[in-house]
């Protein structure tokens, strides 16, 4: 190989570096890759820390056993967490024993139930990664998509209703068109803030979240008026034909979909949109200086209110998904916070579609474990929402791990994620 | 010598647009009134508003106006005031003849939503109080904040967050005012994680702001489900009483309105003018702008930049928590998951509504608390009008203010800067 | 006699830069001790490190035979050091008495602010040092001059007795910065003493009682303006014998590049900032504008790159209506921009110095093809440039911010440089540079020049003005107030019509009215 050749593969791998972390520094590829992980790791490691002793703290039997002595508490309070933590793992992965047995048995049934939370993690991370995937667009755009949450109800709200109201179509045609619809109605919900905050600079942090309760407000009326089930007094909507599900891949009770995969073939269409193409290259300019962006002939105009649309559909993708999945009709309240998970999400990703597409599967096992957890261990579900606030501290904030580890800081300037202030400018 | 020959044109370049579509917008609030409310009503209906609160001994006659007339009068004065408008413009003055406007067209869309009924104005203006406290109480948290040049999205999670514990603590110490200091205490503990994250830590405030309602939502959800719902004596700290003030709550339509209320409510005022006052006319009130507007400045003068955002923040959240308080001990006296309801977003938008200033932010909180508790009555009245747009209208109203539709906001320069001393 | 103030052997450290190396500076009572130096050279470290802004890795600071230990502006404020910051530290928003007081309140009741005892202080000052300013307005309404004075008042106010001017002339027309060396004067009279720093000789000799020169971090020397020269003060700020004037030969101007008529442009809060002005510029010629910053040339730019809107009048490139024109387009026609800040305008920090250098171009062939970025070309053209343009960065690849200012500019001039151009607009091009890089961006202007190039340059550093331009126009107050050929034109006549004075007034200067001073610019 060549001396030229050689650094060309070597600037191909630092590329890929730079895309993740834009760190500058003189160090190896192995040292700027675990540079760029390990902060991620040691805030999922911490968050999970922090987390078991909120379990132990808040359990009976930990107090129960203070009354004796501390130190049987604290033996307790390993017990207790290992019993939650535990559940949570085997019931995200499934148990190896469990696996290896009914494989041993051949039993169709038993297989399929050894390996469903396995599949149930990736089918509860699909949803998770069309929405991060939204947020880490907006975010190497320079805007701060708060308002993913609004956009997969309208995503949600465009797909349901295509899916149900559109007979007699084939589910190769009304598949694609449902999803788009999906799409659309996301992107009508980004591109309304995204051409706000292009022309009038009102702040998209703001309209984003204006439009979110909009949204709800649309939903709350559409499922209590035009679009409630003709048969039902609650507010939800129809069921969709089945040519408008997302075929299933296994039989029950394992409930994965082809979503997954679509989900992953668009975390690698935006990468290659943000990294190969010059409107990817367009989003990044106006995100980083838009200052320059504009003197350099883009249009911060139509590049905002692009990415902003643009994050909106695969926000609406992610409502999308779960109608066309999962529940097949639409209900009041059925995202459960997936938007501002996301931001999480996005941000434990450095807003990198590998990234986002990793951290949307340890958030979809976790959620996927709580369930059990929550069954096992009579821990609420909640837990992980605050694990989640926990990891995002120690995300947002990394001078916090490097001083619980004594890492060293990185040589060069963080990369930071600013929000320039309300009004735009 | 430096003989100064020419003078530099100042003359602001007017946007005509501007006149122009306010003036359409008036014609067209009259026209509305006129097309949507007046035509659908006979001559000799008649509209009938109580202006006394129910529960109140009915010392003042019944209000009764002709329908048709009154919305004949009301599209006639939008209309002539939006011709005034495109032909020679109102200049300075047109913000505040669109509020005359827009508060001609929702009477008209009162006395249309009660024609041939009777509605209880004062018990609506009661509620719009009512709904208005914890917006406002949220809205100067923000103020505080943000004039110190720190942005504050957490108002919301602050406030659930002070919900939860003030109804935990008053349930559990038995008394309303432990709890109340406790749902305060709790503010106070995550504006100071605010405060550490964003200034002692930079990150991104708004990130900052997002992590702490992500936890609070988690934490309070756990909390309550693991305590609160299996052990109902937990969660049943009581409510604050309405306090009569003698004599005041004697003057007529106001009275029963302002000086029948319980605790939260007169706080609500007290704090507005401490802040006002505090902010506007003291040495504290002066370095905390200045801190917000150009700390590099402020800290050339030897103010101590970070020492001033902390207390901002801090004091914000505190505020914020005390707004938090009256979901559980001033309202409901008892606490339910995300019982805020994005309420704390409100205030948030209510701040910016009222250009950063308390009572601006006031007003902007009663203008929404109105839109809120007539949704409540159109049901009543039987109006087919959803509820929901309703609802929507102060996030509407929002995002139109946003865009400088009624003029760009004083925002204070260096909001949502962390400040880096070299 | 003690001095007032001693600096001896303060040193500051930077990751990977001495900034100051053993500084001992003293000061006199009633004395304008100026520090002059290049940018770069560690004057505002030093003055920052003075007022409490850094903390000295070494070195002690003694206040009248006193050690004194200052932290933080609080405690320079308290031994009686004040400082003019190059970039005013004032609040636009607050009243020039509130600015004043911040810090400082005059208080009653309790925390209440006394407005009015600290304004009648105000006018107090004004008048003992002739200091006119308007207490009760706002700062942001009133003019850049009188904001300066408020910044002096500011220092006074705290009976500050040792002033130091960060680079206070930038913003200033000749004739203002006469009027501010009175002021300095009057006040060196009634026993303050002041520290002045700049980078410009004129004001060095004219004004100081002693100079001191600072180069690479380290004091080179101190002299008098008796015993001192401008070249000699240059060759010890540079370190070596500098020329001061390029080798530039005599402009063949041709066809008409560039034509402005009538042009009229708001600024950002929809003033009028250009005002009915017209000029045309041929290739191969440099028309320099003078004019004190803020009299509309920024925005003059901003409309002939396309990056603000044209209220009325029109703007011809070669023939073409470029007025209200996408910036691509006319980038796309053959213009080129070297804009006035580059750190703002010019660079995207954050990507590689190769990004940088296709950021107007990367859309076109070779480095995209179809929608594709085809990266292996892109890489090819920065190796290229950066050998061209002898670039110092470790690789293509190196995030931009990380190099320095020098290498950031010629950055942005290899990529303007080297396209096909008709037209150069460069907007104080070597602003913050040090001596080198200044050399290397006028050489390469003046063979654009002779390539055919037009070159339209705007600077308030008159100096710039006067070496590169084959003819000036000046503005003030958004017009053209007049054209002149460099060979008739004197600083001081220009230094008089960028302060506002009729040209009829001025010897040497015919008058004109401003529509058709573009023509009889022509002739000349």
């Amino acid at each position: 190989m060549s001396e030229k050749e050689n650094n060309e593969k070597q600037d191909a791998g630092k590329v890929f570096l730079d895309e993740l972390t834009a760190e500058p520094s003189g160090e190896t590829f192995w040292a700027r890759a675990w540079h760029s992980i390990s902060i991620p790791l040691l805030a999922i490691i911490s968050g999970l820390v922090l987390g078991g002793f909120l379990i132990a703290v808040t359990s009976d039997a930990v107090w129960a056993a203070w009354a004796q002595s501390p130190w049987e508490a604290v033996k307790t309070a390993v017990v207790e967490v290992r019993i939650a933590y535990t559940a949570l793992f085997s019931g995200s992965l499934g148990s190896p024993s469990a696996i290896v047995s009914a494989l041993r048995g051949g039993d169709a049934l038993e297989i399929r139930r050894a390996f469903n939370p396995i599949l149930e993690s990736l089918t509860a991370s699909t949803p998770f990664i069309f929405a991060s995937l939204a947020v880490a667009l907006g975010f190497r755009s320079g805007l701060f998509n708060i308002g993913a949450e609004g956009q997969i109800f309208v995503g949600a709200i465009f797909s349901v209703f295509v899916g149900y109201s559109l007979t007699g179509l084939p589910a190769i045609i009304h598949i694609p068109l449902a999803l788009l619809a999906g799409a659309l109605g996301g992107a009508i919900w980004g591109f309304i803030p995204g051409w706000l905050k292009a022309k009038t600079g009102g702040h998209e942090v703001i309209n984003t979240i204006m439009m979110n309760y909009i949204a709800f407000r649309l939903s709350d009326w559409l499922l209590n008026g035009p679009m409630q089930r003709p048969d039902s007094f609650n507010p939800v909507s129809p069921t969709i034909m089945d040519s408008a599900k997302l075929p299933k891949l296994f039989g029950p009770p394992i409930r994965f979909h082809i979503g997954f995969f679509i989900a992953l073939g668009v975390a690698w269409l935006v990468w290659w949109l943000l990294f190969r193409t010059r409107w990817g290259f367009d989003l990044r300019s106006v995100g980083s200086n838009p200052h320059a962006a504009r003197y350099a002939g883009m249009s911060i105009v139509g590049t905002t209110v692009a990415a902003m649309s643009l994050s909106g559909a695969l926000a609406g993708l992610a409502g999308a998904n779960e109608v066309l999945g999962l529940n097949h009709f639409l209900a009041m309240a059925f995202s459960s916070g997936y938007g501002f998970d996301s931001i999480a999400l996005a941000l434990l990703g450095k807003s990198h579609p590998v990234g986002v597409v990793l951290a949307s599967l340890l958030f979809g096992t976790l959620r996927t474990g709580a369930l059990r957890m929550q069954v096992v261990a009579q821990i609420p579900i909640d837990i992980i929402t605050v694990i989640q606030a926990f990891i995002l501290v120690f995300i947002a904030a990394p001078a916090i791990i490097r001083t619980i580890f004594r890492i060293r800081g990185a040589a060069g300037p963080e990369e930071a994620i600013t929000i320039r202030g309300w009004g735009g400018g | 010598m430096a003989t100064t020959i020419i003078e530099r044109r100042e003359v602001e370049i007017k946007s005509p647009t501007r006149q122009r579509v306010m003036g359409v917008l008036f014609l067209l609030l009259g026209a509305s009134i006129w097309l949507f409310f007046g035509r659908g009503i006979e001559a000799g209906v008649e509209t009938t508003f109580k202006l006394v609160p129910g529960g109140f001994e009915s010392s003042l006659a019944d209000w009764t106006l002709p329908a048709l007339a009154t919305l004949n009068i009301l599209a006639f004065a939008s209309a002539f005031l939006g011709g005034v408008q495109l032909v020679r413009g109102f200049g300075k003055r047109t913000n505040m003849i669109l509020g005359i406007v827009a508060s001609f067209f929702i009477f008209g869309f009162l006395v249309w939503a009660a024609a041939g009924k009777s509605m209880n104005l004062a018990g609506l203006l009661n509620t719009t109080l009512s709904k208005a406290v914890p917006l406002t109480l949220g809205a100067l948290s923000g103020v505080l904040c943000e004039r110190a040049g720190v942005v504050n999205i957490a108002i919301e999670g602050m406030m659930l967050a002070a919900a939860m514990v003030g109804a935990l603590v008053g349930s559990v110490s038995g008394s309303l005012w432990v709890g109340l200091l406790a749902a305060v205490l709790v503010g106070t503990l995550l504006g100071l994680v605010h405060a550490v994250l964003s200034i002692k830590y930079k990150t991104d405030q708004i990130i900052s702001g997002t992590v702490i309602n992500i936890f609070a939502v988690g934490i309070t959800s756990f909390l309550s489900a693991k305590f609160m719902q299996p052990n109902q004596a937990l969660n049943d700290p009581g409510v604050f009483r309405p306090i009569v003030i003698p004599l005041l709550s004697k003057i007529p339509i106001l009275g029963p309105i302002l000086f029948n209320n319980n605790m939260f409510v007169y706080s609500m005022f007290f704090f507005l003018i401490l802040i006002h006052v505090g902010l506007f006319y003291t040495r504290w009130g002066l370095r905390l702008r200045s801190v917000g507007e150009h700390p590099k400045a402020a800290d050339t003068l030897g103010i101590n930049v970070f020492n001033t955002r902390y207390m901002a923040v801090l004091l914000g959240g505190a505020m914020a928590g005390f707004a938090g308080g009256y979901f559980t001990l001033g309202s409901v006296g008892r606490f339910d998951e995300i019982m805020t309801a994005g309420r704390g977003f409100i205030a948030l938008a209510a701040m910016i509504f009222g250009n950063w200033t308390p009572f601006g932010s006031f007003g902007a909180g009663l203008l929404f608390g109105f839109a809120d508790s007539l949704a409540g009555k159109l049901a009543i009245l039987g109006v087919q009008i959803p509820s929901e747009f309703l609802l929507m209208a102060p996030y509407v109203a929002t995002m139109i203010v946003l865009a400088g539709v009624v003029g760009r906001g004083q925002m204070p320069a260096a909001d949502g800067q962390p400040y880096e001393k070299e | 006699m003690e001095p007032v103030l001693e600096l001896r052997g303060v040193t500051k450290r930077f990751p990977g830069v001495l900034a100051n190396d053993q500084i001992d500076l003293d000061l006199y009572e009633g004395e304008i001790h100026a520090l002059l130096g290049e940018n770069g050279a560690g004057k505002t470290t030093l003055m920052n490190i003075l007022y409490g802004l850094y903390d000295p890795d070494e070195g002690e600071i003694i206040v009248r035979g006193e050690r004194v230990d200052i932290q933080d502006p609080g405690d320079a404020i308290n031994v009686g050091i004040g400082m003019v910051h190059q970039h005013f530290m004032l609040i636009p928003v607050f009243t020039v008495t509130e600015n004043v007081m911040l810090g400082e309140e005059s208080l009653k009741f309790g925390d209440f602010l006394d407005r009015e005892s600290a304004a009648k202080r105000i006018r107090e000052i004004s008048e003992q040092y002739h200091l006119e300013v308007e207490p009760d307005v706002k700062v942001e309404d009133i003019p850049v001059g009188v904001q300066q004075r408020v910044e002096i008042i500011k220092l006074l106010y705290r009976d500050a007795d040792i002033l130091i001017l960060d680079e206070p002339t930038a913003v200033l027309t000749p004739q203002e910065a006469d009027e501010l060396f009175k002021i300095m004067h009057s006040l060196t009279e009634q026993g303050k003493s002041i520290i002045f720093i700049t980078h410009k000789l004129r004001e060095v000799l004219d004004v100081a009682d002693r100079i001191t020169v600072l180069r690479g971090g380290k004091i080179v020397g101190t002299t008098t303006p008796k015993e001192a020269d401008k070249n000699k003060l240059a060759e010890m700020m540079v370190g070596r014998a500098v020329q001061l004037g390029v080798d530039k030969g005599p402009a063949s101007p041709e066809e008409v590049v560039l034509e402005v008529r009538d042009l009229v442009v708001a600024n950002d809060r929809n003033q009028v900032a250009v005002d009915e002005i017209s000029f045309e510029l041929q290739a191969g010629e440099i028309l320099g504008v003078a004019g004190v910053q803020g009299n509309g040339q920024t925005e003059l730019v901003e409309a002939v790159t396309g990056l603000k809107d044209v209220v009325d009048g029109t703007i011809q490139l070669l023939g073409e209506n470029i007025a209200n024109a996408d910036p691509r387009a006319i980038t796309e026609i053959g213009a080129a921009h070297v804009p006035e800040d580059r750190q703002r305008d010019g660079l995207i920090l954050a990507f590689p110095v190769a990004d940088n250098l296709v950021l107007n171009t990367y859309y076109q062939e070779p480095y995209t093809k179809g929608v594709v970025l085809q990266q292996a070309a892109i890489m090819d053209s920065a190796r290229t440039r950066i050998a061209e343009y002898d670039i110092r960065t470790p690789s293509a690849l190196t995030p931009t911010s990380s190099l320095s200012g020098g290498n950031q500019q010629k950055v942005i001039v290899a990529r303007e440089f080297s396209r096909p151009i008709k037209l150069l607009v460069a907007s104080q091009p070597t602003r913050g540079l040090d001596v080198g890089s200044i050399e290397y961006i006028h050489k390469r202007i003046i063979e654009k020049r002779d390539e055919g190039t037009a070159v339209l340059l705007v600077s308030p550093e008159l100096d710039e003005i006067m070496e590169l331009s084959d003819r000036i126009a000046v503005m003030y107050r958004g017009k053209i107030v007049a054209i002149l050929p460099r060979e008739k034109a004197t600083k001081e006549q220009i230094g008089l019509l960028m302060a506002g004075v009729s040209p009829d007034e001025i010897e040497g200067v015919s008058s004109r009215k401003n529509k058709d001073s573009a023509q009889e610019g022509l002739t000349s």
